[in-house]
């Protein structure tokens, strides 16, 4: 109950910001946290709660991407259908993949590889066709109106991410406090002790990355209505994998407040440092590449571990 | 389409393509089948290998085949030192957690190399970079001719390291059975650093036989990381002849599927294949061993 109150406590913070604060500069910041915060829980509903560690969210977040501008390019539909839509199909992957993975029982390292590989697989598609703008990729026309799901200020995008980040939030509320929950980490933790007590693994884990994909997928239309464009690096490419992940693993992998604390840190750290260290590409990566070394060897139970058994 | 005179030759330039990459597999496959750990950071640590070539080559004037004796050293001392230093410590008895390890290592690696030689793409000029070999009519590289037969070169060095030393029958006494082997006197974390430089040492020697015909920028290793995992995963974790024969395979497919399908779509056979195999035949295509 403690985690759902905080969850709404959270929200209500973030929705009265604009009221008391004016800088384009923190709205930013907030806005970016949220996002990060979705992306990491979704890779945390797979990887922290599930076990299954996926170096290839980018095939979800592209796939939300793709759907979203291609639906609305070269179909005409409107943002808010279109965002259904690419929700539904992020999952669908996600759906397709783990029945192909967890079918043929893939896990540990081998799983991970495999998602690698089919991230790869759908960059090089996207690339290829014209359908998906090929290398140019796609550009959505200006349509500054929340009836379009575009804003001409940042408060809009601030409500957008803080909707959907909420949703990812209360989402692993759920996993934390449900029969489905106890059974994805049971299934992490032991599947054959889990498989023996009547727990359908293969089913658990195929709605976890079902699950996982869907919301990966809203943050890829959330970055396509921000941004107005998509190209295959952007949507498929290893580093929107390895940002998802790094957020869930530094926070905290299986807590519900993990991502947020993990995504907090990531972006005030890459804050710093570009105030710091100026015009010096890569080093708030090399930064993230270090804290990961360090938080496994020293703090597998990421930042949320330093407060105890709290949820 | 397949008229043999394009055929014929684009066949012969998957073949050496393929030795280097199955040069590269040999490294990996050699740290996976000891520790049972796969290692991201092998794109990432080839990338620095070539530079190290492209280095001494610029400011040393050393041409990269006489690099060899100073590059494979080198990287087995790294190698050496990265599995003592980090990832042993890191691994609290988790392979999921040492493959992030070295994830975050070729994270780390690869943006030092974009901040301390930014993003540019850099080759080297040889002699002999221009120059081909005339094999049966077909035009084959030099470079890539010489990278063909180092590769094999190196292959045969390792099989004979791991087939007929001492320090091979140890590393083969771990792979199997790692607590038999602390019994009877082995110091495993020794052998399983050995292991781990040995596996860098064939990057040192791939990244000389590579640059003549290739370039090296940060990202350079990113490429080679899924293929030398796909050519790890066909031939069988683990197995030696596998991953030889697994590379000039994948070299092949590359080749012809550039060749029938152009440049961009040409590569997803490659990772076609890994997926497929890793779903309906995990143990690879030539080892029986799980």
């Amino acid at each position: 109950m403690r985690s759902l109150w905080l969850i709404a406590l959270l929200v209500l913070v973030v929705a009265l910001l604009p009221l008391f604060v004016t800088s384009g500069f923190a709205i930013n910041f907030v806005i970016m946290v949220l996002y990060a915060t979705l992306l990491g829980q979704a890779w945390n509903i797979l990887g922290g709660f599930g076990g299954q560690f996926s170096f290839g969210h980018a095939v979800f977040f592209g796939t939300g991407a793709y759907a979203m501008s291609v639906l609305q390019v070269k179909f005409g539909l409107n943002a808010w259908l279109a965002l259904p839509c690419a929700v539904v199909l992020g999952g669908l992957v996600g759906t397709g993949i783990g029945a192909l993975s967890f079918r043929y029982g893939l896990k540990g390292s081998y799983f991970s590889l495999v998602t690698l590989a089919f991230a790869e697989v759908f960059r090089i598609l996207a690339n290829t066709f014209d359908f998906t703008g090929a290398g140019v990729g796609l550009q959505l026309p200006l349509k500054e109106s929340a009836a379009d799901l575009q804003f001409a200020t940042k408060t809009g995008y601030l409500y957008a991410v803080l909707a959907l980040a909420a949703i990812s939030l209360l989402t692993a509320w759920w996993l934390k406090n449900s029969r489905y929950g106890a059974w994805l980490t049971a299934v992490r933790d032991n599947e054959d002790s889990a498989a023996a007590l009547g727990v359908n693994a293969f089913r658990v884990k195929l709605i976890a990355i079902s699950i996982s994909g869907a919301l990966m997928a809203s943050g890829g239309a959330f970055y396509v209505q921000m941004y107005r464009y998509i190209d295959p690096h952007i949507a498929y490419g290893s580093s929107i994998s390895v940002e998802a992940l790094l957020a869930a693993i530094i926070g905290g992998m299986g807590t519900i407040f993990g991502p947020l604390l993990g995504a907090v840190v990531l972006h005030a750290l890459s804050e710093l440092t570009r105030n710091y260290i100026p015009d010096a590409p890569g080093v708030s990566l090399i930064i993230y590449g270090a804290l990961l070394v360090l938080i496994i060897m020293f703090m597998p139970r990421g930042i949320a571990g330093l407060f105890g058994r709290k949820r | 389409m397949l008229d043999p005179a394009i055929l014929f030759p684009s066949i012969l330039n998957g073949l050496t393509t393929g030795a280097v990459y199955a040069l590269i597999a040999l490294g990996l496959t050699l740290i996976y089948g000891v520790l049972h750990i796969i290692n991201f950071a092998h794109g990432a640590a080839l990338m620095m290998a070539l530079y190290g070539v492209y280095f001494l080559h610029e400011k040393l004037g050393l041409d990269p085949y006489v690099s060899l004796p100073i590059m494979v050293p080198a990287m087995f001392v790294a190698g050496y030192g990265l599995y003592r230093g980090v990832i042993a410590r890191a691994s609290h008895g988790k392979d999921e957690n040492i493959l992030l390890v070295t994830l975050g290592l070729s994270i780390i690696l690869e943006n030092a190399a974009l901040y301390f030689w930014k993003s540019d793409t850099l080759t080297i000029e040889t002699p002999y970079t221009l120059s081909t070999v005339n094999i049966f009519g077909a035009m084959i590289s030099t470079p890539k001719v010489v990278a063909f037969g180092g590769a094999l070169v190196a292959t045969v060095i390792l099989l004979l390291i791991i087939g007929k030393t001492n320090l091979g029958r140890a590393i083969r006494a771990c792979a199997k059975e790692r607590q038999g082997a602390r019994l009877v006197g082995i110091d495993v974390d020794h052998v399983f650093a050995m292991s781990f430089g040995i596996g860098l040492a064939c990057l040192g020697a791939a990244a000389c036989f590579l640059l003549p015909a290739y370039y090296v920028n940060p990202q350079v290793g990113n490429g080679f990381v899924l293929i030398a995992f796909t050519i790890v995963v066909l031939g069988g974790m683990g197995s030696f002849v596998g991953a030889l024969l697994g590379g000039f395979l994948i070299g092949i497919v590359e080749s012809i599927g550039g060749l029938m399908l152009g440049e961009s779509l040409g590569q997803i056979g490659i990772f076609v294949i890994f997926i497929a195999v890793l779903l309906f035949r995990p143990q690879g295509l030539f080892g029986a061993k799980a």
